[in-house]
């Protein structure tokens, strides 16, 4: 290169990194009395939080006190089902959170417990601060084992953080571990941290992270490129952690992706995201246009000498594309179709070119990996499932939303403590992991430990993370056939096993839940389940016959008393 | 389709083309605009994008969120994911297709509503939840079906009034 071309890029990475710095340094200087969070994810979005932001804002506005306050939307702050939720902090107070908030409720907060406490605090804190019993009323305690039976790693930033602020996002150490990575790793102890801390996918096969960037490490680069893939379709009809994810912390994931591109060799990355997650797509976009703008993605990145740019794509609603094969199929502008491997996407991927995939909560770890140490996150978790894992909890759960807990925690935990049993009062029954790809397991067996494992010896599996809670009310004929005329609907067709025997278990199933059923449709169930396991070309015809599977392992009795009727 | 329409697509469809792995994001775009991929726009698409007419009808066909015609004026989503399936969904889909007299994945003959059934739209914290046209409604209960029915009947009776007026 010529050498006054060189000294510009110098140049202009030198300003990019200075303008960096002051908008890091800007956000830690700047002080407020009090920190108003106000969730607007995807739940409480849908809710009305900008109102509740909107209303907040006026009168808080009205006693010109903006200056003071931090109003700060946030990413999902896990308690989903009580949302919109507000939660207030000030130095050396107990935060409070509001739960259900409205329009009402939300200038209420704001004239009889924000300005006042504002006006304590300003007073020099004499006698002690409370609030009406009214408000006290619609608040949410904190001590709701809920709160404080999580470990959040992935979930870090949310519900703390704006994730449409950069400079919050750098502040809070954002983008320095693939600083450490460009300027004092190697790509390949990038891969070996990885490969230390034990991550395994968190897209549901549970592969070995560090080992799959070890394979598309070695391949070659073909015409001269090689791809990382960030698969944010989220098929799983009951779930939405990859969603909050994305909508809550888009940097995490771009840095995450980059840190992957880094040890790989990745020339470009490409970001698979559902069109029905409008919110998180917007929070991305933006998060990628900063990135632009401050040279974080682009050419020479801070000064590094590495180049590397991220393109969006969207799906289009068919959860087969989630699939790996069938989701390079999709961007390159065809049907969802997928493929037999070998070959293996890190080896010939999108349009020959060697693609490494991975989830979004996977790649949303690897920033925390990196600056934490490999060491501090294998300590966590289970011996073969390390780290946290993300959980939607739903259904009838009393405290249902994203939950993230350490592996090898046990189901009772999850449902009973933090999930705080039903919402109707009936016991728990069940509960269902791995959505249309797994299974449900009965309230005997919740003291099994929530690993790869031990999810798949019970007959479910992790999936990418839909947990749902079903009570003494639900029947469980019932979930096998609405997963089960899911896949059926969602089956692409290329294949017999998966296109006619789907079709012919939910016909079964249909027969049988309208009392129609013999006793030996039980066994023309397990026979068509076994040859769809066996001969479909896919996971998702392998696995579709898991809810069937399951529910007559664990609750065959609900099966037979539907036929005796 | 009118020539404003069709300019649009024409931008939209020489926009993507500069660029590989686009014409599902073509279509997004398309769909945006329009509400439909109608057939004249597939045809300027494949036009422009020089992708065989034949490969866009078995794109469009193959993704669900595609549509090939021009849905009511107003899209009732009712979430069927497992939260919601467990949360009653079934019953809101029956309580819309009393109220409207049609069945879910149908539109009524004037064309203003259409019923659907989606899956997760990520709020299960307020299942079972209902989308019409962009605005949701969480912890729904069937009687009140009809209410959202009726809230928008009058907010497209006032519509027209303006348009009139
Ligand atoms: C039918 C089917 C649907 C899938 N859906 C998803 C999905 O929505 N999100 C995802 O990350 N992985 C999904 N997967 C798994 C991907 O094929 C792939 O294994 C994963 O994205 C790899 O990332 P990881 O190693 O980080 O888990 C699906 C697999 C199958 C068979
Ligand atoms: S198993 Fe089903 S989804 Fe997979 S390729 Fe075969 S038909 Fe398609
Ligand atoms: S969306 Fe607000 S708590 Fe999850
Ligand atoms: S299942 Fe309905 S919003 Fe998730």
């Amino acid at each position: 290169m010529a050498d006054g071309k060189n000294d510009k890029l110098k140049e202009l990475a030198q300003k990019q990194m200075a303008a960096l710095d002051k908008l890091c340094e800007d956000h830690k200087n700047r002080h407020y009395l009090i920190r108003l969070y106000t969730c607007d994810a995807i739940g409480c979005h849908s809710g009305g939080s900008s109102d509740v932001i909107r209303s907040l804002t006026e009168v808080i506005n009205s006693h010109g006190a903006m200056e003071k306050i931090r109003m700060v939307p946030t990413g999902c702050m896990g308690l989903c089902g009580k949302g919109p939720l507000v939660r207030i902090e000030a130095d050396g107070v107990k935060p409070a959170m509001y739960k259900l908030v409205g329009d009402m409720l939300a200038r209420i907060i704001a004239a009889e417990h924000v300005i006042p406490l504002l006006k304590w605090i300003e007073g020099g804190r004499k006698g002690e601060f409370t609030t009406s019993q009214f408000l006290k009323d619609n608040e949410l305690c904190l001590d709701l084992p809920f709160f404080t039976r999580q470990h959040k790693i992935v979930l870090r930033d949310m519900g703390h953080a704006d994730p449409e602020n950069l400079g919050e996002y750098l502040a809070n150490e954002g983008y320095d571990a693939l600083k450490k990575a460009l300027f004092k790793m190697k790509p390949k102890d990038v891969v070996e941290e990885i490969k230390r801390s034990g991550l395994r996918g968190r897209g549901g096969g549970g592969f070995p992270t560090g080992l799959k960037w070890e394979f598309a490490a070695k391949a070659p680069l073909v015409e001269g490129e090689k791809f990382i893939i960030c698969n944010a379709d989220e098929g799983d009809p009951g779930a939405y952690m990859d969603s909050c994810i994305m909508g809550g912390g888009p940097h995490q994931v771009i840095e995450g992706m980059m840190l992957a591109a880094y040890a790989i060799g990745a020339t470009t990355g490409w970001i698979y995201i559902r069109a029905e997650y409008p919110l998180a797509i917007q929070r991305l976009e933006t998060a990628l246009r900063q990135c632009k703008k401050h040279g974080i993605l682009g050419r020479n990145i801070f000064g590094s000498g590495w180049d590397f740019m991220i393109e969006v794509r969207y799906g289009a609603g068919a959860f087969v594309c989630g699939e790996e094969t069938a989701l390079m199929a999709s961007i390159e502008g065809k049907r969802g179709s997928p493929h037999m491997r070998p070959p293996y996407p890190t080896q010939k991927g999108m349009w020959g070119r060697p693609s490494c995939i991975n989830n979004v909560e996977t790649l949303a770890a690897i920033p925390i990996i990196m600056r934490q140490g490999a060491d501090w996150y294998n300590k966590i978790g289970d011996e073969k499932s390390r780290g946290t894992k993300v959980f939607a909890l739903t259904g009838h759960a009393k405290h249902g939303g994203l939950v993230e807990v350490p592996m090898g925690m046990t189901l009772r935990e999850v449902v009973e403590e933090i999930g705080g049993g039903t919402d109707t009062g009936n016991p728990v029954k069940a509960v269902q992991t791995g959505g249309p790809s797994g299974g449900v397991i009965p309230a005997s067996q919740f003291d099994a430990p929530i690993t790869y494992e031990s999810l798949n010896e019970m007959g479910s599996m992790m999936g990418s993370g839909g947990l749902i809670i079903m009570d003494s009310t639900d029947s469980m004929v019932n979930i096998a056939k609405f997963y089960l005329d899911f896949t059926v609907d969602e089956s692409c067709g290329k294949c017999s096993p998966c296109r006619i025997g789907g079709y012919q278990m939910l016909k079964t199933l249909e027969k049988i839940s309208k009392g129609k059923g013999e006793i030996a449709d039980l066994q023309k169930l397990k026979d068509l389940a076994f040859a769809m396991k066996k001969a479909s070309l896919c996971g998702l015809g392998q696995t579709a016959p898991n809810p069937v599977v399951s529910t007559l392992k664990h609750f065959e009795d609900e099966y037979t008393t539907l036929i005796k009727k | 389709m009118e020539k404003e329409q069709e300019d649009q697509v024409r931008t939209a469809a020489k926009k993507w083309a500069k660029q590989r792995g686009s014409l599902v994001m073509a279509l997004h775009e398309v769909q945006g605009a329009l509400g439909f991929v109608p057939w004249d726009a597939a045809r300027i698409i494949a036009e422009e994008m020089d992708v065989p007419l034949a490969r866009i009808y078995e794109v469009v066909s193959f993704y669900s969120y595609f549509k090939l015609e021009k849905p009511g004026d107003v899209v009732i989503s009712i979430c069927d994911g497992t939260a919601c399936h467990i949360k009653g969904s079934p019953g809101l889909i029956a309580a819309f297709e009393k109220d409207l007299s049609i069945a879910c994945g149908t539109s009524t003959e004037d064309g203003m509503f259409h019923l659907q059934a989606v899956r997760c739209i990520g709020c299960c914290g307020l299942a079972p939840a209902v989308v019409v046209n962009g605005k949701t409604y969480g912890k729904v209960k069937p009687p009140e079906c009809a209410t959202i029915v009726k809230e928008w009947k009058a907010k497209m009776k006032d519509k027209m009034k303006d348009k009139v007026s």
